[in-house]
């Protein structure tokens, strides 16, 4: 919030690269729903052991585009890809990719939390079980504990690992959805407004995880909150109307954006 | 009278009448009721549940026609469970809407509403001929398990429906296959929806009298079914038969059945109950 308030000329412009090496990679990239297209020639790097936030209106097709970073589109009938997406130099869009494979790489973290109707253990194990990651139980449960550190959230369930997970708060259960994402060990993280239903304690929970888990993670985060995408983001994209207007350095397009529409946007003029 | 209080008297109108109607139901089924009860209820004692029919009214029990029923009620589940809930899968999750899945999707729907006689004949010329069944409880119960199928499907793809998308993505998310979110997270969501069509299913099952007497059941044994390739009766048969004697004791011996059978089903009817709650608490 303070980056907001400051004078415009008085801040630090970053044009410079990120020094860490590019995970995800997009050119050119069209995306349609049956016949409407909702993406249009998307071209943008997102790198390694950073957190780029995609900020823009309702229906900009930010959540869209992160839907298609891990094919989740895939699921719903009559969508289309075109272009090229690749993470690590490989196109997973090409017919040979393993998507239930890719899914693993790519974990992802919902808008509306979504734990499975079972035991706390059970949703973290879930994605251990069906993947065949942890073959004795005192390995499952290594990983089940380590991953619920992870997120921040063993201290609190510890003691009732075995109670149903939706008698956990919002906030809870959204970090258990992260603990469940984190536990087979994906290397990109992807969030969709992971925030967006909690209260601003359960929030700045969120946000301090998100900054403890770039270390190992390359994460992508959607957000309609402005304040939050420059808390927590090193990389910003701005989209509008399926397009995007521009990317770099939060502090960048925040301060000084190159596109008009940018500066509108982050300065609340409209949205 | 204003318009506002003119449409007060409507509405209180339509609400009386609502009470009548179904005041008048409940007292004809009531009726119905207690006329069975008081014909059936001097009949109703432990040698009647553990005796062979009869040529002698007073010595005629039920026994063979309870286990046929169970028995037939046993192989029209392991039918139409399997069955029902696979087709079902296979349209709500596989089938993609095509053409093809709404053309059977439509005939499902009639099939629902086929005449059960008309089961009977097919079941005849299937099971008991061209497979050589006989007019066995296998035959009964498969007879019974097409029956029961299309209510089983539609009823299925119901509780399929119902289940979240949020919690298909959440299993897609983790690297789960299609078949492992169907199997760990949409089928046990589905499952009490399931249960329900499958209740609904059975109890039209048990009394069902047309199909099984034209696949052949007996209308009078006195030996209890040894396995499913025996020939059997079950308990609407038994009543049918009861029911078209003369003598005014047999009529008694049908009320009893009818009582019998209405135990059955109502106790049938709330175990499934029972365990859709458990489940559907399992998984609260």
């Amino acid at each position: 919030m303070t980056t907001l308030l400051r004078p415009l000329s008085t801040m630090t412009t970053g044009t410079a690269r990120p020094a860490t090496p590019v995970k995800i990679d997009v050119q050119g990239m069209n995306f349609y729903y049956g016949a409407k297209q909702a993406l249009s020639d998307i071209t943008i790097a997102l790198h390694a052991n950073l957190v780029t936030a995609f900020i823009g209106p309702s229906g900009c097709g930010k959540s869209t585009f992160l839907r298609t970073l891990n094919r989740m589109n895939d699921i719903i009938p009559g969508t289309r890809v075109e272009g090229r997406v690749r993470i690590d130099g490989e196109d997973i869009y090409a017919a040979s990719t393993d998507v239930v494979g890719l899914r693993r790489r790519v974990g992802m973290v919902f808008q509306k939390s979504n734990p499975f109707p079972k035991s706390i253990f059970e949703n973290v194990a879930y994605g251990l079980r069906i993947n065949n990651l942890a073959k004795a139980r005192s390995e499952m449960e290594g990983r089940v504990e380590e991953s619920l550190k992870a997120a921040a959230i063993w201290d609190e369930v510890k003691d009732r690992l075995h109670e149903s997970a939706q008698a956990l708060s919002g906030g809870q259960q959204q970090r258990l959805c992260i603990a469940r994402a984190l536990a087979i060990q994906p290397e990109i993280l992807l969030m969709d407004e992971p925030a967006s239903a909690l209260d601003p304690i359960a929030t700045q929970r969120i946000e301090e995880l998100i900054y403890q888990l770039k270390a190992s993670y390359t994460i992508v985060i959607v957000t309609h909150n402005m304040q939050q995408a420059a808390r927590v983001s090193d990389q910003t994209a701005f989209f509008w109307l399926g397009r995007l207007v521009e990317s770099g350095p939060t502090a960048t397009i925040f301060t000084n954006p190159a596109e008009k529409l940018t500066e509108d946007y982050v300065t609340g003029r409209f949205g | 009278m204003t318009s506002a209080s003119r449409r007060m008297a409507g509405d209180r109108l339509l609400q009386t009448m609502s009470i009548l109607v179904l005041t008048l139901s409940l007292v004809a089924l009531l009726a119905l009721l207690y006329d069975i009860w008081s014909d059936g209820w001097s009949r109703l004692d432990w040698d009647f549940l553990t005796s062979m029919p009869s040529r002698r009214a007073a010595a005629a029990g039920i026994y063979p026609a309870i286990l046929g029923s169970l028995y037939v009620l046993l192989v029209t589940a392991t039918f139409a469970l399997p069955l029902g809930i696979g087709a079902a899968v296979y349209l709500e999750e596989y089938g993609g809407g095509g053409r093809m899945a709404r053309l059977i999707e439509i005939n499902i729907a009639n099939l629902a509403g086929v005449p059960s006689i008309i089961y009977g004949l097919l079941g005849l010329g299937i099971f008991v001929r061209a497979f050589g069944w006989g007019p066995s409880i296998l035959s009964g119960g498969a007879t019974l398990g097409l029956l029961a199928l299309p209510v089983v499907i539609l009823s299925t793809r119901e509780a399929l429906r119902t289940v979240p998308m949020s919690a298909r993505e959440g299993s897609y998310a983790l690297g789960a296959t299609k078949w492992q979110t169907i199997w760990h997270q949409v089928l046990p969501t589905a499952l009490p929806g399931i249960l329900t069509g499958l209740i609904l299913a059975m109890s039209r099952a048990i009394g069902e009298t047309a199909p099984l007497i034209t696949i052949g059941a007996l209308a009078y044994i006195d030996f209890t079914p040894s396995g499913v390739m025996s020939p059997f009766t079950v308990l609407p048969i038994q009543i049918y038969n009861w029911v078209s004697k003369p003598q005014v004791a047999f009529a008694e011996n049908a009320a009893a059945g009818i009582i019998v059978l209405l135990v059955l089903l109502l106790s049938m009817n709330a175990v499934a109950i029972v365990l859709r709650d458990r489940f559907q608490k399992a998984r609260a």
